[in-house]
């Protein structure tokens, strides 16, 4: 039952081969077995869950029900959820208890799904190891040894180990995709706009959306289903019609045009990672679609373009946590600048302190024009090159990740060549397209996966695209040793 | 050494919505605490705003009040400091593009004489919540029920030259805001502040002056005495060889001087950068329409009226301005009556005033109706009663007697004009008092005024004047 | 752009953050790379670039004017550190400051 995706255990729920209670007591038991070993999740709801899970039995044979009535699935802890902790894997949150859900959290339980619990995650979706959590690093299932990626960590973890069918996660410059490639799942960042962020703690506005991680495409369509669509509570939210992101997933792709960007294939790619994306493209030719040589000449700037934009925006997102209305609080503070200075030190870890620092300065007084403005503009540019890419093509490929994972600690003390493993995935996030992860094999027995960008809101072909590639291949149905 | 005052105002109105400018919850006044400040206000994790279309509309309905440019983007900015009373951090407010641009006004001074001053810009914002000063156990509260709520700043040229002129700029906004109905106006509440940036120069002198910038003058009163008590200290520091130094002062009306405040940060770095969370605010060419066709009568377009139309001088039309709802009561009094408009303007600005300034009342809530002020006047016309006795009878509609003529009625206070009854009376008079009429006609005129006053004192003030002067002089003179 | 020790202080009081001495030295350090790492933007010629904010170009959607929030003062205030009488309790706020 584990392995299946959610699509499948649908089937299952609604013949009534299995009951959601089960389904769920199954996943709550393996949890409680498997996951003193990698730490993915922050906080089991059990008692939830299995009240969820009555209340989908109840549906499901009253027969209304959706594809998702009844499906165990967790949330990254950065998604409010009302009367649960969500920590945002920050000690400022630690005794945090959301008084309301995010708009995602509330259209996922509408849907019927089972909350088994919070995700661990790097504190306030900054890092891309996990190892930045105040509950502490997640391991990558693969290798206990390695990083599971970040910031999403701890729900790509949970889905590669079969802990849950699904779960939610957050992107802001590849914290969905570059842990779901890392732990060998599929996972997708939608369009800037699609999916609602009212209710997900903000990192940095303008790049953060929220997506799926699961097993299969055919999984990613079916929750971005319950996911998207237009929150009037959330101002940077598309009313546009939302489509069945399920009903073209088997539509033919031949003739499909994949742009390969020469700036994703250069010296700072592992061999190994090279060639099994090389098989995956090969694999697409042989479905017809035809190759074609693009060039993104503004992404070798996305990096430090989003290291400052990213951190200015996070300084002024994190001033909220001044020890006043919630959260920590330092015990005794002499006067108000010792209750700032003190509950936020204490409450913030390593990673999120210097973003806060580094985006105070490019704020700053001077500053301003060298760093934030050059940044935008920089941005521009870099949306610019994809809008002229995408005149040619109709999807981008190329690695999600430079490397497989990564050892525990081997970049902890070098912040930027952490930076430097999201240097494919940051430009689409500056330019606001969606961008998905599909697994594509492995290196050194270690997850691969295939990175693909499609035009704004266009998740529809990206999913299409995906599913077909899943339907040839086997890498998604694999699951590490152990779990 | 001449001279010479400059000096700017940044008023802040707070914008007469039902709820905040980026969340639902209410912005009444006077709250329990921390009751109306929901998750957006408190700046939970996660939350995030959604503008008020209704604070876009009444800064429009401003910009066009002040002959400004609307922008047609305007943007949202991000003022970052650390403050209790600001939940988030940062407030929301507009910075480099701001909603409506440069306009002006032209005020009224006090010789008559027409002023053109400059408006600068006026953009949105929200308010801050307020920290309480009393003590729990030598801790601060913070109430976040005003954080949120609407404001349009409004940012004046340095373009007036004394208290006065700046006095006469803020009473002439805060008159168009209210007819705007885009703002209560209330100063005590707070719904209507003021900032006053204040430098001296000497006379000829092209460059500014070091300004200082005057806080917490809530009244038209302190505007004024804190104006001038800056521009003295500033101009006795200058020559006393000291140096202006730039700062942000408070006034103590108590005491009645400015001190400067301490600094809220050090460098005043707000690292300002557009809200992530709001996109561009987009006025379009219909939506300015729109509002320009429901504009009501500008103060200065209906001082300009009232004068034609009526032949008000500049100062009456311009105190009957001052507010649209003493203005409407006016012409109503002037049309119900058929009255002339001296008339009406006497009684509104002389009697009905005094009345309710002694009660602290508007004139919404005056207790005589212009239907009863209407019917007053004309009785007053018709000569039913006299200018005087009809004092008693706005005194009776003022208590709630009834109306004019059950008043009249009541009280006989009906002007005498029947001429026998008069004649019978002064000659009553004369018969009673030969000695006076004795030293009358032997050349004492002054004596005149003795007998009207023992006429009306007899009649109870009733008699016709004019009837009353001609009889008498006929009968003294026989 | 290498940042000296009397910056690092600046940011962190601007950020309201504690620093201690060994923090400071190590701060400067990380974040001096890291802008030397970011200035590499200079390389780009985006003269006459607009700065972009938002990927999406649209407008600011606006709501009716309409009271829809109640009163949860007692659910927000449960998770407060310090309150009392309704308010949120902070060590003393000079007035003026």
């Amino acid at each position: 039952m584990i392995n299946k995706t959610i699509a499948e255990l649908s089937k299952e729920l609604h013949a009534k081969k299995i009951s959601s209670v089960e389904l769920t007591q199954q996943f709550l038991d393996r949890i409680k077995k498997l996951d003193k070993n990698l730490n993915s999740f922050i906080t089991l709801t059990e008692d939830h869950a299995l009240a969820d899970a009555k209340k989908a039995d109840a549906q499901i044979a009253k027969g209304a029900t959706t594809p998702l009535t009844g499906i165990p699935f967790a949330h990254k802890d950065i998604f409010c959820t009302q009367g649960i902790k969500t920590s945002c894997g920050s000690k400022m949150l630690d005794p945090y208890i959301s008084p309301y859900d995010a708009t995602v959290v509330t259209r996922l339980k509408d849907a019927g799904t089972v909350l088994l619990g919070k995700t661990n995650m790097d504190e306030f979706a900054m890092g891309s190891s996990n190892e930045n959590s105040f509950y502490g690093p997640v391991k990558n299932p693969w290798d206990l040894e390695r990083v599971p990626g970040g910031s999403s960590g701890g729900s790509a973890a949970a889905v590669a180990a079969r802990l849950t069918p699904g779960a939610t996660g957050t992107d802001t410059g590849g914290s969905i995709r570059q842990p779901a490639a890392l732990c060998g799942v599929s996972g997708l960042k939608p369009t800037y706009g699609r999916v609602s962020r009212y209710g997900m703690i903000a990192f940095a506005s303008s790049l953060d959306q929220g997506g799926p991680l699961a097993k299969s495409a055919e999984d990613l369509a079916i929750l971005l289903n319950a996911m998207a669509g237009h929150d009037e509570r959330d101002s940077t939210s598309v009313d546009m019609a939302v489509p069945d992101f399920t009903a073209t997933l088997n539509d033919s792709i031949r003739g499909l045009r994949i742009g390969l960007p020469k700036e994703y294939f250069d010296e700072g790619l592992d061999k190994n990672v090279a060639i099994a994306i090389q098989n995956a493209i090969k694999e697409y030719e042989k479905l017809g679609a035809t190759i074609h040589d693009i060039h993104l000449p503004s992404s070798a700037l996305s990096i430090p373009a989003y290291y400052v934009l990213a951190p200015a925006e996070c300084s002024s997102n994190l001033a909220r946590f001044d020890g006043v209305r919630y959260g920590h609080r330092c015990k005794d503070p002499k006067d108000l600048e010792d209750l700032y200075k003190r509950s936020r030190s204490e409450g913030f870890g390593s990673e999120v302190t210097r973003r806060i620092m580094i985006g105070t300065y490019a704020l700053s007084a001077g500053y301003y024009d060298a760093y934030y403005l050059k940044a935008q503009k920089i941005r521009g540019l870099i949306r610019e090159d994809f809008i002229n890419a995408f005149k040619k093509v109709d999807v981008i490929m190329g690695p999600t990740s430079p490397t497989p994972a990564f050892k525990l600690g081997e970049k902890v003390s070098d912040p930027i060549s952490m930076y430097l493993s999201d240097i494919y995935t940051i430009a689409v996030n500056l330019a606001g397209l969606p961008g998905m992860s599909i697994p594509a094999g492995f290196a050194n027995d270690l997850p691969v996966g295939l990175h693909l960008v499609g035009n704004f809101f266009e998740e529809v072909r990206l999913l299409n695209v995906a599913h077909h590639y899943q339907k040839v291949t086997d890498w998604h149905t694999r699951s590490p040793k152990g779990f | 050494m001449e001279w010479e005052t400059v000096i700017g105002l940044e008023i802040h109105a707070q914008l007469l919505t039902k709820s905040k400018i980026f969340s639902g919850a209410s912005t009444a006044f006077g709250a329990e605490p921390n009751t109306q400040a929901c998750a957006v206000d408190l700046g939970f994790p996660g939350i995030l705003p959604v503008l008020n279309k209704e604070v876009v509309h009444m800064a429009i309905k401003f910009g066009l009040g002040v002959g400004a440019e609307i922008a047609a983007k305007s943007v949202f900015a991000r003022k970052n400091y650390f403050y209790p009373d600001l939940p988030k951090g940062y407030q929301i407010s507009q910075y480099e593009l701001p909603i409506v641009g440069k306009g002006h006004l032209d005020v009224q001074l006090e010789d008559g004489t027409m002023k053109r001053i400059n408006i600068t810009r006026a953009h949105l914002e929200e308010d801050a919540g307020k920290s309480l000063h009393e003590d729990f156990h030598g801790l601060s509260g913070i109430d976040l029920n005003r954080a949120g709520t609407p404001l349009l700043e409004i940012v004046s040229e340095p373009d007036m030259r004394s208290a006065k002129e700046a006095v006469a700029y803020l009473k002439s906004i805060h008159s168009l805001v209210r007819y705007l109905e885009i703002c209560d106006g209330n100063m005590q509440e707070g719904s209507f502040r003021c900032d006053a940036n204040v430098s001296v120069r000497r006379k000829g002198d092209s460059k500014y002056g070091t300004r200082t910038e005057l806080k917490n003058i809530n009244s038209f009163r302190y505007v004024e005495k804190a104006i001038n008590y800056e521009i003295e200290r500033q101009i006795a520091l200058i020559e006393s060889g000291g140096k202006v130094t730039q700062e942000t002062r408070l006034f103590d009306p108590a005491k009645n001087e400015t001190r400067p405040m301490r600094s809220k940060e050090e460098a005043n770095d707000y690292r300002y950068f557009p809200d992530p969370d709001l996109l561009p605010v987009a006025v379009t060419e219909e939506m300015i329409k729109t509002i320009r066709d429901e504009l009501p009568e500008l103060p200065h377009q209906k001082r300009q009226r009232f004068m034609e139309q009526y032949g008000l001088s500049a100062y009456d039309a311009d105190v009957l301005v001052s507010s649209r709802a003493l203005a409407a009561y006016f012409e109503t009094v002037v049309e119900e009556s058929g009255a002339s408009a001296k008339l009406a303007t006497n009684w509104i600005m002389g009697d009905l005033s005094a009345a309710l300034n002694k009660e602290n009342l508007e004139i919404t809530e005056s207790p005589v109706t212009t239907a009863q002020l209407a019917k007053l006047l004309q009785r007053i016309e018709d000569d039913t009663i006299s200018g005087k006795i009809a004092k008693t009878v706005f005194e009776a509609l003022w208590n709630k007697e009834g109306d004019v003529d059950h008043i009249i009625e009541k009280h006989g206070l009906k002007q005498v004009t029947d001429s026998s009854a008069i004649e019978k009376l002064v000659e009553k008079i004369i018969a009673d008092n030969p000695e006076q009429v004795t030293d009358y006609r032997s050349g004492k005129d002054k004596l005149f005024g003795y007998f009207v006053g023992q006429a009306m004192k007899a009649s109870g003030g009733k008699i016709n004047p004019q009837q009353l002067n001609e009889l008498l002089k006929k009968k003294l003179s026989a | 752009m290498s940042l000296t020790a009397a910056d690092v202080k600046k940011i962190a009081h601007l950020a309201r953050l504690n620093m201690s001495d060994t923090d400071v030295e190590v701060y400067s350090k990380q974040l001096s790379s890291i802008l030397e790492f970011v200035e590499q933007m200079n390389k780009a010629d985006t003269t006459g670039i607009e700065p972009l904010a938002h990927s999406i170009e649209i407008a600011a959607p606006m709501r009716d004017d309409q009271v829809s929030e109640t009163n949860q003062r007692a659910a927000f205030q449960a998770i407060a550190p310090q309150v009392e009488a309704g308010l949120y309790l902070v060590p003393k706020v000079i007035e003026g400051e």
